[in-house]
């Protein structure tokens, strides 16, 4: 028997104004399971987020987790089995990494002594164990998401909510990062990520959602959303006389062609005779790779630049 | 189902959880209470010995309920309640807005078990105890300068506490609507210091017409006084019904305010 999910999120609606942020949003979480949440900046995932946390309320539809406890009632009980990381750093900056955990454990019940055991696990989960007494104004910003993440962890949760948990790494930081997240995937939690890396979304991520003004417009597995939305092969071509090749009959070797500023895209079935016709004309610089989930978003979201983007 | 946001009006919903966000305000302020109890003490101390010595030795004595007191004394029973309303409105403005919207410190508190009616009523209780800290430090060098000597001062520190309350609240109603840091200098310049000056701190309010009298004697500031002042006079102060619950009203009244506002702005 599959079981039951951590969270489920039926026909969500959110308005502001004249604005309908969330629009008929529906999505679960399974346990062990990291659903991923993509979309353009402004699409409704940090609404969602909140409405999954109770701290704003949807105008309509309803928040299911934990075995029947609904969101925002039981708002409490919910939250005591989740952890978050929030898009923007809340760490208290008056005190230690260790300080901090301390702190934030009390605000779920734990006293300084029941959790005291806990601190140096965490801080070393977080590769933080030589930064125990530093305030998080001394951290890089790595370790700043690394401190956020162990706050995540001080109440064990069963489900972790974390709002772009990498923007602003460096390589470095985003691969431990993505290790972490990995580890405690294994470990049997299950995670929503929102993010706007897709190679993050298509490592960690088993299922994603993809959403745009408020609206899912695809859900499934990361391979299988590129396989059904996407021809296998991309040839980006630019570089003199490129834009001219848009209209050109070499058009019939690709199923959809693309021009994007200077660049034309070719989303192909046939690359090997595509690219046999693009080697007659001199003077073009020429891509060749598979297509990815970055392609399938800007297929499903569009190329042009958001107002807040 | 419709599950619209409820009325931010609704009844506030409070629970043990408060006491651990209060915990945070104490420990952080641990860390650096000596050089803040210094600098929340000294001024109303410099006022006090300035005005009090120096404007005493020309006023010489002043009548209250038709007794003759030193102005030492009366200025001492006023200003210890300014100080009370000051040190509880600059926490709870400036310092609960660092924490509320720079360092959204009561963001991540709230992605734990611990509900905003909470972290509000923590806020509230943290402004008032700090408050209550910095008037029992200042209330100890008055009585170590000889001021007064009258037991019913601790009837005062009671009332000092109340005070406390009452200011938080209605700086916590300022704080759910300040966008910026720029706000607060209006509550300062046309709240607290016309307040200041017309609650029988510095003079009694006898003094003034009868019209501004009659609008003096609601002021949160004014009731304090009139209450704290008799006690510093080793004496119940006449009429205490009155002003004890035009304080307890403002309190209520000032922290459902603060909390519908700040669930409006949160709710956004």
């Amino acid at each position: 028997m599959p079981s039951a999910p951590l969270l489920q999120a039926r026909h969500l609606f959110k308005r502001y104004g004249d604005t309908t942020v969330v629009d008929d949003l529906s999505f679960e979480i399974a346990p062990g399971e990291c659903l991923g949440v993509i979309g353009p900046n402004g699409a409704g995932k940090t609404t969602t987020i909140r409405m999954c946390l109770g701290l704003t309320a949807p105008d309509a539809g309803e928040i299911v987790a934990m075995d029947g406890l609904a969101m925002p009632r039981d708002a409490r009980a919910i939250k005591a089995q989740l952890g978050v990381v929030s898009q923007f750093d809340s760490l208290d900056p008056d005190f230690s990494c260790a300080e901090n955990l301390v702190v934030y454990a009390r605000y779920f019940g734990f006293s300084r002594r029941a959790f005291a055991p806990k601190v140096p696990q965490l801080l070393d989960f977080a590769a933080l164990s030589h930064k125990a007494d530093a305030k998080p104004g001394e951290l890089s910003g790595g370790m700043r998401r690394r401190l956020s993440l162990a706050r995540a962890l001080v109440n064990d949760p069963k489900l972790l909510l974390l709002d772009e948990p990498t923007t602003g790494l460096d390589p470095q930081a985003r691969h431990l990062m993505w290790e972490r997240l990995q580890t405690l995937l294994q470990q049997g939690k299950s995670i929503l990520l929102t993010t706007h890396f897709m190679d993050e979304a298509e490592r960690l991520c088993s299922r994603l959602l993809v959403i745009d003004h408020g609206r899912k417009i695809a859900e499934g597995r990361p391979r299988e959303l590129i396989a059904e939305h996407l021809e296998p092969d991309v040839v980006e071509v630019y570089g003199n006389g490129a834009l001219a090749l848009a209209a050109s009959p070499l058009r019939q070797f690709a199923a959809r062609v693309e021009v994007s500023g200077e660049t034309v895209f070719f989303y192909t079935q046939d690359a090997r005779r595509l690219l046999d016709a693009l080697a007659a004309h001199g003077g073009l610089r020429i891509f060749h790779r598979p297509a990815n989930l970055e392609d399938l978003f800007l297929k499903l979201t569009g190329r042009q630049i958001r107002e807040d983007g | 189902m419709k599950t619209a946001d409820p009325s931010p009006w609704r009844p506030p919903a409070i629970t043990a959880r408060w006491w651990p966000v209060f915990l945070r305000n104490l420990l952080v302020w641990r860390k650096l209470a000596l050089p803040s109890l210094i600098g929340n003490i000294a001024e109303p101390l410099i006022w006090l010995v300035a005005f009090g010595y120096g404007m005493g030795a020309l006023v010489g004595q002043v009548q209250v309920d038709g007794r003759a007191v030193p102005y030492i004394l009366f200025l001492a029973s006023g200003s210890i309640c300014m100080s009370a309303m000051n040190a509880a409105s600059f926490e709870a403005l400036y310092s609960a807005f660092s924490r509320m919207h720079v360092q959204k410190t009561w963001d991540g508190i709230m992605n734990a078990p611990v509900g905003l009616d909470d972290v509000v009523f923590a806020e509230m209780a943290w402004a008032a105890f700090k408050s209550l800290f910095t008037v029992t430090a200042i209330l100890l060098v008055m009585l170590g300068l000889g001021i007064s000597h009258s037991p019913k001062l601790l009837a005062a520190w009671f009332i000092l506490a109340g005070c406390g309350i009452v200011f938080s609240s209605i700086a916590l109603i300022f704080n759910a609507l300040a966008k910026s840091y720029d706000f607060f200098t209006y509550y300062f310049t046309l709240f607290m210091t016309p307040m200041m000056f017309l609650s029988g701190v510095f003079f009694p309010l006898e003094q003034l017409p009868d019209a501004v009298q009659a609008v003096a004697r609601w002021l949160p500031l004014a009731n304090a006084v009139a209450l704290v002042r008799p006690l510093f006079m080793d004496q119940w102060p006449a009429a205490w019904l009155q002003p004890a619950l035009t304080l307890a009203a403002y309190a209520v009244a000032a922290f459902w305010a603060a909390l519908a506002l700040t669930r409006r702005r949160f709710a956004a």
